[in-house]
């Protein structure tokens, strides 16, 4: 039905989008992964991330991709702050009231954006948000091959992080065995949130690639948590290389189910993958089994 | 309960900051309206634009000097949130009744205007919806509700007319279609009715594609429209997703001969040629739109600026509906709901901004209502039809 | 025994409210809080009693509403029979998710996902067949009667949202009190143990996704009357699967009282908060959010848990 050239566009343009959706993805299930906490604030947290790039750059005129460090460390310290100071104290460890603790504070998020920055949509236009380079036939924009191998990047520095150095063994220590981790005097509690800030981290690193061709509201978060749910869910929850390539698998299944079923209907692909993998593979691709 | 007294209250303040100050004589009470919108939740934006409209009407009225026939009476404005869901919009409704409003004018959105105005049609409360394009709102026999602006389908029939003569003007340049519209009602709706009416005008609907809201990528979309290349695109769905619509054809270099939208998101609106000039250039528009040749609308327009807001269609729409209220109750010479309601039905108003024909309530609709045909050229809004309209000579197609 | 006594106090009470109270503010109040008592009621059977979270309640809604206006406006059913349908669809609809999840072995936070997958995927497949109207949506049309489940005032739908909530209690206080309930906590509690002992995991779990599904089938039914319209998105969305959990988590897991509780809670707080400072949307949210928190923070079992926590001080106090 379609010609070689659109379906190839068709499968680049889902990598790329994927490659952003699996930045996001990667915070949730570090998240998943050692808190065990299904983290509903994830999307309105992205949300406060694109809000930072975006008075970063039309009150300083920094640069999204300038401003990445600066992102990244600010979500960071956000991400710890609010699982040790909020969460952890809220939720006294039942699982049913974490959940009630991240829904309170996606509202209160979502809300206290609403009141500072209006409800308007935002849009940046940066000098390079329109150009596209040819890949063979297909014309992608540049923001978004930046925004691929950014996420390439962030998920090989997350992964160096977590086998390589005393934090990420301690974060793979937890996540195996919570009692036995503090029996071997490893402080859980900074660890939950070191976790939590490095997931929030992701975000911030997501929101700089998002923002050239993407716009920012109160709302935008909520169309991503679904999707990164679902990548996590594929991958496997705990794995990065489940949420990267799962990322890029979504992207492309998104992308070529959009094409072929319109873009209304294309969605389903996504959830059937969903449902299915749940049923039948619940560790995902790469994920341990239970 | 006490929340009741608050909200009062807090509205009441609120309406002090816009109500004239009195000298000193003994003032008429005041009528109160009420005045619901989606401030708060997914359709804020458009939500607080419609209640900026109102209150600049009231602002407006009562520096004129109120109602007239009750005596000066200014009108105090009771403010509700319809938090964007149908259910609390009801839930609003019930208590601007118990506080004393003599009619009502809101929601913006098609569903929260259906369950608001049924459940003002149990105490018999005026409603005046304004935006609202959805034809069942006046389809259910409410003898409460009234809309002064055009329904979809009245808007959708008009933009088929005015694209065919469009054509023809340039000497038929355009043969295919390619409808691209969001999946809710108002979309589905108006794509439902050009995929029937722009075929009886020689038009062949080559694709109808429908997307979610939110839309986070267009490139498929846009991938599609490379291929079967169709000389005209219509958009009809909410700005975010225009937006992202228009930008991913401007990167993808797909120029159609025109870009026509009804009912379009971002297709008239002055936010969006002031962030994308490039992209917004030549797009047609077939909208609500205020009379532009009435001094009194860009008298409006520069106060709303002034303001730091945009004059969307939110904006007119709803400052017009209050600005006909504010007449019926003038006309009623009480603030008795009956008398209202009567009023509205029989009103004949044209004192107003819009570009609307002889004002006519028939089952609720007023059937002078119409929208215009706006391009986007060097930068501005102009309306280019009807002719005697025209600010502009259209620009059609865009490329030969 | 003082559990019935009890629900049969609130459906007096409440059945006479009327003869005290005019205000159309109060009675709509009472109706959408029975309203949704009864989400949280419908969402606690599974959820409380039977420790299967699910995220995606709004499945079961939406069928119930849609089935209550497809069964009036295409199939020209009487509404009261194509409420009884509407119950009967939706339990069914339980029976086929509660098969497939429950025999893979779905639990905890999986179960969670794939109940929200399912309501996702219904959403998009209502928006794009005509035979639920599409993304238009679809509208039954006004005609006030008893006979037609419309009624001029709310005071009538009060009365059919109360008969609905009342038999949730019931089934509730049934699961308190049976031998299935007492099968379907152990369940929760520890499956493998149950199973140990003889009792049949997959079966108790199936009853209890019926029984979950009927009653939020139900309440989309219901939806339906009051406001005769619905759309994908009211129907299958996420806002309702978020507004039974929150209110039977906050209200109490497991408990008779605790999503009446947690339903009156909520609502009290957000139509206190909604007209706050008017002239700056989003205020009222964030204390909303807010005070979610700082209920689960200090209330942790739930506002039923006050009840709990107290007996239980009492009675040690004494014993």
């Amino acid at each position: 039905m379609f010609d070689f050239s659109i379906l190839f566009a068709s499968v680049l343009n889902g990598l790329t989008s994927g490659a952003v959706y699996a930045l996001v993805a990667l915070g949730l299930t570090l998240i998943y992964g050692v808190l065990h906490i299904i983290n509903f604030a994830h999307g309105a947290a992205l949300m406060v991330a694109m809000y930072g790039v975006y008075e970063l750059y039309s009150k300083l005129g920094i640069d999204p991709y300038v401003a990445l460090p600066f992102l990244v460390l600010g979500m960071f310290l956000l991400g710890y702050a609010l699982q040790r100071v909020i969460i952890n104290h809220a939720s006294h460890g039942k699982d049913e009231n974490i959940l009630l603790v991240t829904l309170g504070l996606a509202i209160v998020l979502e809300n206290l954006a609403l009141l500072f920055f209006k409800s308007d949509t935002r849009t940046i236009d940066t000098a390079y948000s329109l150009t596209t380079i040819a890949i063979g036939p297909a014309f992608i924009a540049l923001p978004k091959l930046i925004a691929f191998a950014g996420a390439l990047v962030v998920s090989a520095i997350l992964m160096l992080l977590v086998s390589g150095t005393d934090l990420g063994r301690a974060i793979r220590a937890i996540s195996k065995e919570k009692q036995g981790a503090k029996l071997m005097g490893i402080h859980v509690e900074h660890i939950y949130a070191m976790s939590f800030g490095i997931g929030l981290a992701c975000l911030g690193a997501a929101a700089c690639f998002l923002l050239p061709t993407y716009y920012v509201n109160p709302q935008v978060g909520s169309g991503f948590v679904l999707i990164a749910f679902t990548i996590v869910v594929l991958g496997g929850m705990g794995s990065f290389s489940g949420a990267l390539i799962g990322g890029l698998l979504i992207g492309v299944v998104e992308s070529l189910g959009g094409l072929y079923l319109g873009e209304s209907l294309g969605q389903i692909g996504i959830f059937i993958i969903f449902i299915v993998v749940l049923l039948f593979r619940p560790q995902g691709l790469f994920g341990a089994r239970a | 309960m006490t929340s009741r007294r608050q909200f009062v209250t807090q509205t009441a303040a609120a309406a002090t900051l816009l109500a004239f100050p009195m000298v000193g004589r003994s003032q008429p009470a005041p009528v109160k309206v009420g005045v619901i919108h989606p401030v708060t939740g997914a359709l804020a934006y458009s939500g607080q634009q419609c209640r900026a409209g109102a209150l600049l009407a009231i602002e407006e009225i009562n520096k004129a000097g109120g109602i007239k026939s009750l005596g000066g009476a200014l009108i105090e404005p009771i403010l509700a949130d319809a938090q964007s869901q149908p259910a609390v919009g009801a839930a609003e409704i019930e208590k601007l009744n118990e506080a004393g409003v003599c009619s009502v004018v809101g929601a913006f959105a098609s569903a929260i205007c259906l369950a608001t105005t049924q459940a003002a049609a149990k105490y018999n409360l005026p409603h005046v919806v304004d935006v609202g394009v959805a034809d069942l709102i006046v389809q259910r026999g409410l003898t409460n509700t009234f809309r002064f602006g055009p329904g979809y389908t009245s808007v959708a029939e008009l933009a088929v007319t005015n694209l065919a003569e469009l054509n023809k003007s340039a000497g038929n340049p355009a043969k295919t279609v390619m409808i691209i519209h969001e999946e809710s009602l108002f979309g589905s709706g108006t794509a439902n009715l050009l995929q029937k009416s722009l075929p009886q005008v020689g038009f062949e609907v080559v694709d109808v594609i429908k997307h979610a809201n939110p839309t986070r990528d267009f490139n498929n979309i846009v991938l599609r429209m490379k291929s079967l290349n169709p000389d005209i695109v219509i958009p009809a769905n909410y700005y975010n997703e225009y937006a992202l619509l228009v930008r991913t054809m401007q990167q993808q270099k797909v120029k159609p001969k025109a870009i026509y939208s009804v009912l379009g998101g971002a297709a008239s609106s002055y936010k969006f040629i002031k962030e994308f000039p490039d992209a917004s250039s030549g797009i047609i528009d077939c909208n609500h739109w205020y009379n532009p040749k009435n001094p009194r609308s860009q008298d409006l327009k520069k106060r709303a600026q002034a303001m730091g807001l945009f004059f969307s269609y939110e904006l007119f729409m709803t400052y017009t509906a209050m600005t006909l209220l504010a007449d019926s109750i003038d006309r009623a010479k009480s603030v008795d709901r009956e008398a209202i309601l009567q009023a509205l039905m029989s009103s004949t108003f044209s004192s107003h901004i819009m570009p609307y024909g002889p004002t006519q309530f028939i089952n609720g609709q007023n059937i002078g209502g119409r929208p215009l045909m706006t391009q986007v050229l060097n930068n501005d809004i102009k309306v280019i039809l009807p002719i005697e309209y025209r600010e502009a000579q259209p620009l059609f197609p865009l490329k030969s | 025994m003082k559990s019935l006594l009890g629900i049969a106090a609130l459906a007096i009470g409440v059945g006479l409210l009327p003869l005290f109270v005019e205000s159309g503010v109060w009675i709509n109040f009472v109706m959408m809080t029975l309203y949704a008592a009864l989400l949280a009621q419908a969402w606690n059977i599974l959820g409380g009693f039977g420790g299967q979270f699910s995220f995606g309640h709004a499945l079961f809604f939406g069928f119930g509403a849609y089935t209550q206006a497809i069964a009036q406006l295409q199939w020209g059913f009487n509404p009261w029979v194509a409420l009884t349908m509407a119950g009967f669809v939706s339990g069914a609809v339980g029976l086929g998710v509660g098969a497939l999840t429950f025999r893979y072995g779905l639990k905890g936070s999986y179960f969670a996902l794939v109940t929200l997958a399912f309501a996702e995927v219904f959403r998009i497949l209502a928006v794009s067949v005509p035979f639920t109207g599409a993304g238009v949506g679809m509208m039954i049309p006004l005609k006030e009667s008893v006979s037609n489940l419309q009624f001029e005032s709310r005071v009538g739908f009060m009365y059919v949202i109360l008969g609905l909530l009342v038999a949730a209690m019931l089934v509730t206080w049934w699961l308190q009190n049976s031998k299935f309930g007492a099968y379907l906590q152990a369940v929760r509690d520890n499956e493998y143990a149950a199973q140990a002992i003889g009792v049949n995991p997959f079966r108790v779990k199936l009853g209890a996704i019926a029984l979950s599904g009927a009653f939020m089938g139900w309440a989309g039914a219901f939806y339906l009357q009051v406001f005769q319209y619905i759309d994908p998105s009211i129907a299958f969305g996420p806002h309702t699967s978020v507004e039974a959990l929150v209110a039977a988590i906050v209200g109490g897991l497991g408990t008779l009282w605790g999503p009446l509780l947690g339903a009156l809670a909520l609502h009290l707080l957000s139509d206190l908060t909604r007209n706050l400072f008017g002239s700056l949307p989003g205020i009222n949210m964030v204390i909303y959010g807010s005070m979610l928190i700082v209920i689960v923070m200090f209330l942790p079992r739930g506002i039923a848990g006050i009840g709990l926590s107290v007996t239980r001080l009492w009675r040690g106090k004494r014993g």
